[in-house]
C-alpha cells in the first residue's frame, strides 16, 4: 500500500499547468502489484482554499490546505513548516513536487528535514518492489540515469511538460482539511521585500509548449525581433543560445543549454543556432525540433526533425507570416 | 566576514559524455574536469565580498582524490584555505552529500555559506538547500545579486514569478545563479601561492546507500537530419509538415 502526497503549485490564485501533470504521475504509480491507497494534494499559499475543488477534480482523495498571509511569497522557512505538517498528516511513501523554482527548493528542504532520499527532475516515475524507481537526465541530458530511492518516504521532483496530465472531472469531491501550521511573518527569516520586473504573463521556458530560440547567427541584439515575432506568431516563448547570452544580447534566464535551462517543449524552433553540444543537451528532449541555419553541416540539423538550410533573415519573416495566417 | 563555499569537480560542459562499460559511470578518457560553473561563480563572489569587507574564504569540496586540482584552482583564484572531503567511491544521493558537507561545516566560523545553484553533472540542485536545512540556516536559492551590509544580506532571487528582492540576517546560505559574478582567471602569483595554502584532507563518511544508481545510458537517439529544403521556398512545406505530420501547431 502506498500513500502519495502531491504539492500543487498555485501562484496568483489558480493551479499551475503542472498541477495536473503531478496528479497524473501520482495516479500512474498504481498497478504492477502496487495499490495506491490514497492521494493527498497539498495547497500552500494565500487565498488557496478556493482551489480545493480544482484539486479534487484532478483526482485527489483528500486536499490539505495551508492558507495564510505568511504564504503570500514562497519562502523555504514558511512553506517547509506547512509542508512538514501536511506530511505528518499524510504519512506518505512518496511526495511529489514539480521541478519548478518553488518545487526545487521545497523538495530538498523537506527531504533534509525528514532525512528522506530525494530524486530530482524526473522524466519517469514508478514503484518497483516498494522502492521508488525513476529516470532522470544527467549531464544536462547527455545521459539518462535510472535511480532508486529506498528510504521509507522518498521525495521527488518531476520535470514539467513530461507527465501525462490527469483529466479534470468537475464534480468530483474530496475531503478538505485545513493545516494550521501557525506560520507568521516572524518565522520567516528570508523576507521578500518586493518583486521586481514581474515576469510577463508568458510561461517560464521550462513550462512552455513552444519555444523559439535565437543564436549568434542573428548578428546582433537589434535583430531579435525576428525571434520575438516568430514566437508571437506561434504563441511561443523566446529562448537564446549561450553565445547570445554571453554576448549580453539576452538575459541569463532565457538561456537554453547545460548552463541554462533544460527544456522539453512540444515544438522547439532554433534560429541561427549551430548546436553546440551544451545547447543540444538542453533541448534534445523536445518533441519536435525545427532548425533554420545557413550551414547545412551545423550539428543542430543532426537532432532536428525538420531543417531549412537558409538565411534566417530571409526565411524567418516568411515563416512568421505563414504561421500567423494559420492562427487567424 | 567568514565565507564558506562548497564546490564540486565536474566534467567540462563542452565534454562529450560517453557511458562506460559498467553502465554506471562515464568514460574518463579525454574528459576535462573543472569547478562546476555555478560553484565557480560562488567562489568569485566570495572573493569579491572578502576584498570589499575583509574576512576569509574557505572552499569545501566533496570529491575524489583528483579533485585536488580543482581545489588548487579555487585557492589560486584567491581562496584562503580548503577542506577536501575525500570520496572513496560509492553512490551518494543529495541527502548523503548534504550530510557529509554539513558535518564538516558545522562548528566552523561561517557568516555566509555559498553554493552553485546546481552541479552540471548530477543536475540535482538540491544540496545547497539541504545543507542549509541541516545546519538550520536561512537559505535563498537562485541568487543573481548579493550585497552585504551591517550583518544583513540583500539578494535578488530569480524565480518564475520575477526577481524577488529578499533581505536576510546573517549567517545565511545562498545558491547562486549566472549573472552574479564573472569568475576571474588565476594569476601566476596566485597559482604559486595556492601550493602553500592550507588544504585539510578528511575522509568522507561512507555513503549510507539511500539512493542507488541502477543504470546510466545514452539518451534516446533522435532520428533527425531531415532537410525540408533551402531558403524561403521551403517554408510552405515546413508549415505543412508541422501542422499535418508533426501536428504541433494546434
Amino acid at each position: 500500500m502506498t500513500r502519495v502526497c502531491v504539492f500543487l503549485e498555485a501562484p496568483g490564485g489558480k493551479l499551475k499547468k503542472s498541477a495536473a501533470e503531478m496528479m497524473g504521475a501520482a495516479q500512474g504509480l498504481g498497478g504492477d502489484g502496487t495499490i495506491v491507497e490514497g492521494i493527498d494534494a497539498v495547497l500552500i499559499g494565500q487565498g488557496v482554499t478556493t482551489l480545493a475543488d480544482d484539486a479534487a477534480a484532478l483526482g485527489a482523495d483528500r486536499v490539505l490546505v495551508a492558507d495564510a498571509d505568511a504564504f503570500a511569497h514562497f519562502t523555504v522557512d514558511g512553506h517547509l513548516k506547512a509542508m512538514l505538517k501536511a506530511v505528518a498528516a499524510s504519512s506518505p511513501n512518496v511526495v511529489i513536487f514539480p521541478a519548478s523554482t518553488t518545487g526545487r527548493d521545497l523538495a530538498p528542504a523537506l527531504a533534509a528535514a525528514t532525512q528522506s532520499a530525494i530524486l530530482t527532475d524526473l522524466v519517469e516515475l514508478k514503484l518497483t518492489d516498494g522502492d521508488v524507481c525513476a529516470q532522470k537526465p544527467v549531464y544536462a541530458g547527455k545521459a539518462m540515469a535510472t535511480v532508486r530511492g529506498s528510504t521509507d518516504c522518498v521525495v521527488v521532483t518531476l520535470r514539467p511538460n513530461v507527465f501525462e496530465p490527469a483529466a479534470a472531472e468537475a464534480g468530483k469531491s474530496a475531503a478538505t482539511e485545513t493545516i494550521d501550521a501557525g506560520v507568521t511573518q516572524d518565522d520567516i527569516r528570508t523576507v521578500v521585500k518586493e518583486v521586481l520586473a514581474k515576469a510577463s504573463e508568458k510561461l517560464d521556458l521550462t513550462e512552455a509548449d513552444i519555444i523559439v530560440s535565437g543564436g549568434r547567427g542573428l548578428k546582433g541584439p537589434e535583430n531579435w525581433h525576428l525571434v520575438e515575432n516568430l514566437a508571437e506568431a506561434v504563441g511561443g516563448v523566446c529562448g537564446a543560445s549561450r553565445a547570445v547570452v554571453d554576448a549580453g544580447w539576452r538575459p541569463h534566464e532565457e538561456q537554453v543549454g547545460q548552463t541554462g535551462k533544460t527544456v522539453s517543449p512540444k515544438l522547439y524552433i532554433a534560429i541561427a543556432i549551430s548546436g553546440a553540444i551544451q545547447h543540444l543537451a538542453g533541448m534534445r528532449t523536445s518533441k519536435c525540433i525545427v532548425a533554420i541555419n545557413t550551414d547545412s553541416e551545423a550539428p543542430i540539423f543532426k537532432v532536428a526533425d525538420y531543417g531549412i538550410v537558409g538565411d534566417a533573415f530571409e526565411v524567418v519573416p516568411v515563416l512568421t507570416e505563414e504561421l500567423a495566417k494559420l492562427r487567424t | 566576514m567568514d565565507i564558506i563555499v562548497c564546490m564540486k569537480r565536474v566534467p567540462d560542459s563542452a565534454a562529450k559524455i560517453t557511458v562506460a562499460g559498467d553502465a554506471k559511470s562515464i568514460e574518463q578518457d579525454g574528459v576535462d574536469h573543472v569547478i562546476s560553473p555555478y560553484d565557480e561563480i560562488a567562489v568569485e563572489k566570495a572573493l569579491q565580498l572578502k576584498e570589499a569587507h575583509g574576512g576569509t574564504v574557505t572552499v569545501v569540496c566533496l570529491g575524489v582524490a583528483a579533485a585536488t586540482k580543482e581545489i588548487r584552482q579555487a585557492l589560486a583564484m584567491g581562496a584562503d584555505q580548503a577542506v577536501h572531503l575525500k570520496d572513496a567511491g560509492g553512490n551518494r544521493g543529495p541527502l548523503e552529500i548534504a550530510q557529509a558537507l554539513a558535518g564538516v561545516i558545522k562548528g566552523r566560523a561561517c557568516d555566509l555559506l555559498l553554493f552553485g545553484k546546481q552541479s552540471i553533472d548530477a543536475d540535482n540542485g538540491a544540496v545547497g538547500v539541504m545543507v542549509a536545512r541541516l545546519l538550520d540556516l536561512p537559505v535563498v536559492s537562485l541568487v543573481a545579486q548579493l550585497d552585504v551590509a551591517d550583518g544583513r544580506a540583500t539578494v535578488h532571487r530569480q524565480s518564475e514569478v520575477g526577481t524577488e528582492v529578499i533581505e536576510v540576517t546573517l549567517p545565511a546560505a545562498f545558491t547562486v545563479q549566472r549573472g552574479l559574478a564573472e569568475p576571474r582567471y588565476p594569476k601566476i602569483k596566485g597559482i604559486m601561492q595556492a601550493k602553500k595554502k592550507p588544504l585539510e584532507e578528511i575522509d568522507a563518511p561512507a555513503p549510507a546507500g539511500t539512493m542507488a544508481l541502477d543504470k546510466l545510458e545514452p539518451p534516446a537517439a533522435r532520428e533527425g537530419g531531415r532537410i525540408v529544403g533551402e531558403g524561403k521556398d521551403a517554408v510552405g512545406e515546413l508549415v505543412r509538415l508541422l501542422s499535418q505530420e508533426a501536428k504541433v501547431l494546434s
